[in-house]
């Protein structure tokens, strides 16, 4: 078996040669080259940790009919010299077999090649965390020492990511994923709390400056209080709101909500464009060159769905804003879904940044509540699962600390609890959006991590029932 | 019809790449050593009012090397199918494992990794029960099924959008350890799903209605009416339910008795047995991602789970079951054994670094790793809650029951992070009026703690009303991985439970 080594291989090469091996009418080819390492500890000490390289080439064969152009999609893994041709072969069957692809396109063309396409794909290895390591032990003793126990979970991943297409693109993308996320408990773990950091090189995360953030935390919940299910004033911190805004950008597909059947339809048809959605002058947006969060800036799509076309892959992705000044201004579109709706162009895109202008920063914001009455501060959401389409209507619950801030001041911890609610209300409630920064989504951080928001303040924020688990 | 493992598999350089690792981490100190090489295809097709909408097709090949050195886990995987570069990935992978141990030792942990004992199983095979692999079916042919039935769907008034899929994975893993187990392995299983959706323009209000036939470990013989399922029957229901309950009135919140069917039923099991009944959960090793749970250790033996009614079962033998195996990922051969008995809690589920941590005998088969670079994890066996042997129809549960709401379908589900607090939806909810179903229900939501709702069952349908559901989506462990599983169940019965009117919890 000839074989094509990954570890030293040139994936442009490949996605070359498989262009070469095409026969059908048009061809897209992505390799996308993997590495990656992550740590995982528990109660102060590690547990499970590995590293992984891979690669992943697919192949979008499309060809035409009397009936119009049909798509067909295979990836493969490992793949060898000899792998290719059969590659290429099995996506063309797939096309030949799939029927007419309703959202069929000419692929793009006229896109200037990546300057590095041919350089080999950059990666990550237990290397990225040198200096990391060694800092995580001394906060397990640190914690050890302070009583408190440390779970978590480090990782950092590497995707370098070519396209080539028969209509001459030749794209390249190199995409380091890094988060890092730790929570302390006390030992009879009944006082919990978490913190999160995105990064792009474990260079800027600090694990003994995040277990005195936690350590603050706990202190925070020697004194615990007990509050009923209700409509609280509540401080939602960044992260929250990724959390409910990343999930209210994938519900924002343009064709959905043409169709009648989702919260951004309107009443007797169409869609909600253009319909204010929030008295704060809050802006949604997406941008590939957004400093610290950049992604990629065309479209890499390994298969078609509401959200993205194989046909659009290479199309170049520019900044986008889904809110502009409290307003609905864009949903997502392919180029087919937005010939069927009639909306622009908007392809989805890997980051999401919420800014109202505000300047008060977390801290700022809890020292201005609790005055005329108790405000909740949480730590973050977990478990959220839509409930109804009609509305957005989102269950889930709070997690790691829910504390009650009186005059100004965090006084007690509060029980959890299981909260039922709409981003898209939220949106039109919140009364004040403090600093927009950079922020970990705890809930969606497996799937987006690219994200900077602002802490929310919403007046009545719907606990629906209380959750008794810490 | 039983299958033998493929080919295409076998003629892979298994063996060699498995003793090229395996000896390489013996020389590099290993206490134990682990190799495992996998092969996943998972095909999805997508169809939007009967036409294709996206497909993908996706084979993932590589292999895994896990170590136990100096008392610390390791483990690396690679793709690259050369001996040299298999005993480069064990090397790696001891690597990790000295990293670890530092770091163990820097924070004064005297914590050391060992394995519960495990016969030595050489050379075994194994291969799931199914007829025909739908990997051999043209992809013509699903697509054309799909948009067949969408295309009767669509055929009803009713219906403005038909949505279908279809996911199928055949799944091939080769075991190696340095005890001298080696197994081989192929499954097979797979999802169909049909939705239709009814939109009224005017109003702006749309609702839909999802088939409830469960994904499956069986072959393409689950669609064309061999595999226990009849589609027919299904499709041909759904407009006329979804017309109805497009007009059908929203609930009244308050506390009502739900008959549950098992295509319901089977979700709140998986989030609040099956989840809560893995131990590493309960020991703390998800802590800060899955979650914990409130079914701890202490109370292994004593915890009031639910109702003397409540048996439920882990089960890695099941027929057609997702979760069912010959061996787990390490080694481990499938089996059987009681979780909560009589509405105690009396067992959990294991891996073999958890058994010989709490001082169990051995392993009960749960460890389970998604591909071939993930490491393996504890993963849900299929949970399952027994049936009455002879315990009454879902009828004559219905008829037993003044003023209730009867459950089918799942979808929307949520728990709390130690597996108390839960929110589920459906499908389907009918009225029960005076033990009879007196018309749907919208926006239905019911929330519950784990143990009142068990506690609360005062009713367990027959045999006959037993049905295996299951998913192919759970979810776990970091980096994340997800599992498919099965959770067999048959209809219950359950008191006073609180019942939420969703449009209201949105304050509309």
């Amino acid at each position: 078996m000839s074989t094509v080594n990954p570890a030293s291989g040139k994936p442009h090469e490949i996605v070359e040669r498989a262009l070469e091996l095409s026969r059908a009418d048009g061809c897209v080819v992505i390799a996308d080259e993997h590495s990656g390492a992550n740590l995982r500890w528990a109660g102060n000490a590690l547990t499970t940790n590995g590293v992984t390289r891979g690669r992943t080439l697919t192949v979008i064969a499309t060809v035409g009919g009397a009936e119009g152009t049909a798509s067909g999609v295979v990836s493969r893994s490992a793949v060898t010299a000899d792998d290719l041709e059969p590659l290429v072969r099995a996506a063309e069957a797939a096309a030949r077999e799939a029927g007419p692809a309703e959202d069929a396109q000419p692929l793009v063309e006229g896109v200037p090649e990546s300057p590095d396409f041919t350089e080999p794909p950059a990666e990550t290895s237990s290397g990225v965390f040198a200096a990391f390591a060694p800092a995580l032990g001394e906060s397990f003793a640190r914690a050890r020492a302070g009583g408190r126990e440390l779970y978590g979970f480090a990782a950092h991943n590497l995707t370098s990511s070519y396209l080539g297409t028969s209509t001459g693109l030749r794209l390249r993308h190199d995409q380091p994923t890094g988060t890092l996320e730790l929570n302390a408990k006390s030992p009879d773990r009944t006082r919990s709390a978490w913190a999160g950091r995105p990064t792009r090189d474990f260079r800027d995360v600090d694990p003994l400056a995040l277990d005195a953030e936690l350590a603050r935390r706990l202190a925070w919940a020697e004194r615990r209080t007990e509050l009923p299910a209700g409509r609280y004033e509540t401080l939602l911190p960044p992260t929250a709101v990724a959390d409910l805004l990343i999930y209210q950008q994938w519900s924002s597909t343009a064709r959905d909500a043409a169709e009648g059947r989702t919260v951004f339809s309107k009443a007797g048809g169409g869609t909600r464009v253009g319909e204010r959605l929030s008295g704060l002058p809050l802006t949604l947006r997406s941008d590939p060159r957004e400093p610290g969060l950049e992604s990629a800036p065309f479209v890499l799509a390994h298969s078609s769905g509401d959200d993205a076309s194989v046909f659009d892959n290479g199309l170049p992705l520019e900044p986008t804003e889904w809110l502009r000044g409290g307003e609905l201004n864009r949903l997502i579109t392919t180029r087919h879904t937005a010939g069927l709706t009639g909306l622009p162009l908007a392809p989805g895109m890997d980051n999401l940044v919420l800014d109202a202008g505000g300047s008060r920063s977390l801290d700022d914001m809890v020292a201005a509540s609790g005055h005329d009455g108790p405000c909740l501060l949480l730590t973050c959401l977990w478990y959220i699962r839509e409930v109804d389409p009609a509305t957005l209507l989102l269950t889930g619950l709070t997690r790691d600390g829910v504390y009650l801030v009186e005059k100004g001041e965090v006084t007690a911890e509060v029980n959890n609890f299981r909260f039922n609610e709409s981003p898209v209300s939220l949106l039109g409630r919140a009364t004040e959006a403090g600093v927009t920064e950079r922020t970990l989504p705890r809930e969606w951080g497996d799937w987006f991590t690219r994200a900077a928001m602002p802490a929310l303040r919403v007046p009545d924020f719907h606990m629906s029932s209380v959750s008794q688990g810490v | 019809m039983p299958h033998e493992v493929d080919e295409s598999f076998l003629a892979l350089p298994l063996r060699a790449l498995a003793d090229a690792a395996l000896a390489r981490a013996r020389a590099l100190g290993a206490t134990h050593a682990d190799f495992r090489l996998e092969r996943v295809r998972s095909a999805a097709w997508r169809l939007r009012d009967a036409r294709p909408a996206g497909s993908s097709d996706t084979t993932d090949l590589g292999y895994a090397v896990r170590v136990v050195h100096g008392g610390a886990w390791g483990f690396a995987s690679g793709v690259d199918l050369t001996m040299d570069a298999a005993a480069r990935v064990a090397s790696q992978a001891v690597e990790m494992a000295k990293l670890s141990a530092r770091v163990i030792a820097a924070a004064g942990s005297d914590e050391r990794v060992e394995l519960a004992a495990e016969p030595v199983y050489a050379d075994r095979t194994w291969v799931s029960s199914y007829e025909t692999d739908p990997f051999t079916v043209p992809d013509a042919e699903k697509t054309g099924l799909l948009a067949e039935w969408s295309s009767r769907l669509l055929a009803a008034p009713a219906v403005s959008h038909a949505d279908a899929s279809l996911l199928t994975v055949h799944e091939n893993k080769f075991y190696a350890d340095t005890a001298g187990t080696t197994t081989t392995q192929q499954r097979v299983r797979l999802h169909p799903e049909l939705t239709a959706v009814a939109v009224d323009p005017e109003s702006g209000e749309f609702e839909s209605m999802r088939t409830i036939a469960p994904p499956v470990g069986r072959g393409w013989e689950y669609l064309t009416g061999a595999g226990g399922w009849d589609w027919d029957a299904e499709l041909a229901e759904i407009p006329e339910l979804l017309a109805e309950k497009m007009r059908a009135p929203g609930v009244e919140p308050g506390r009502y008795d739900l008959v549950v069917h098992p295509s319901n039923l089977w979700l709140t099991i998986h989030e609040s047995i099956g989840h809560a009944t893995e131990l590493d959960r309960a020991l703390g090793y998800e802590a800060a991602y899955a979650g914990t749970s409130f079914a701890t250790f202490d109370q292994l033996g004593s915890l009031r789970y639910g109702s003397d009614l409540m048996n439920v079962t882990g089960d890695r033998t099941a027929e057609h079951g997702l979760a069912t195996v010959g061996y787990d990922d390490e080694g481990v051969a499938a089996q059987s054994w009681n979780l909560v008995k009589d509405g105690t809690l009396v067992g959990y589920q294991l891996d073999r670094r958890i058994a010989k941590l709490t001082g169990f005998e051995r392993s009960n088969g749960c460890a389970y790793a998604d591909s071939p670079a993930h490491v393996p994890v504890q993963r849900m066996a299929n949970v399952s809650l027994r049936p009455a042997p002879d315990g009454p129809s879902t009828e004559e549960l219905i008829s037993g029951v003044e003023r209730g709401i009867y459950v089918v379908g799942d979808r929307s589900w949520s728990i709390d992070m130690q597996r108390y607090n839960f929110q589920f939806t459906g499908q389907r909810f009918f009225r029960i009026e005076n033990g009879r179903l007196a018309g749907q229900l919208r926006d239905v939501a019911y929330q519950a703690t784990t143990t009142d709702f068990w506690g609360s069952m005062k009713a367990v349908g027959g045999p006959e009303t037993y049905l295996l559901c299951g998913a192919f989506n759970c979810g776990k462990a970091q980096p994340g991985q997800v599992a498919a599983v099965s959770h067999g169940c048959p209809s219950a019965l359950f008191e006073n439970v609180n019942i939420l009117n969703t449009t209201q919890e949105a304050g509309r």
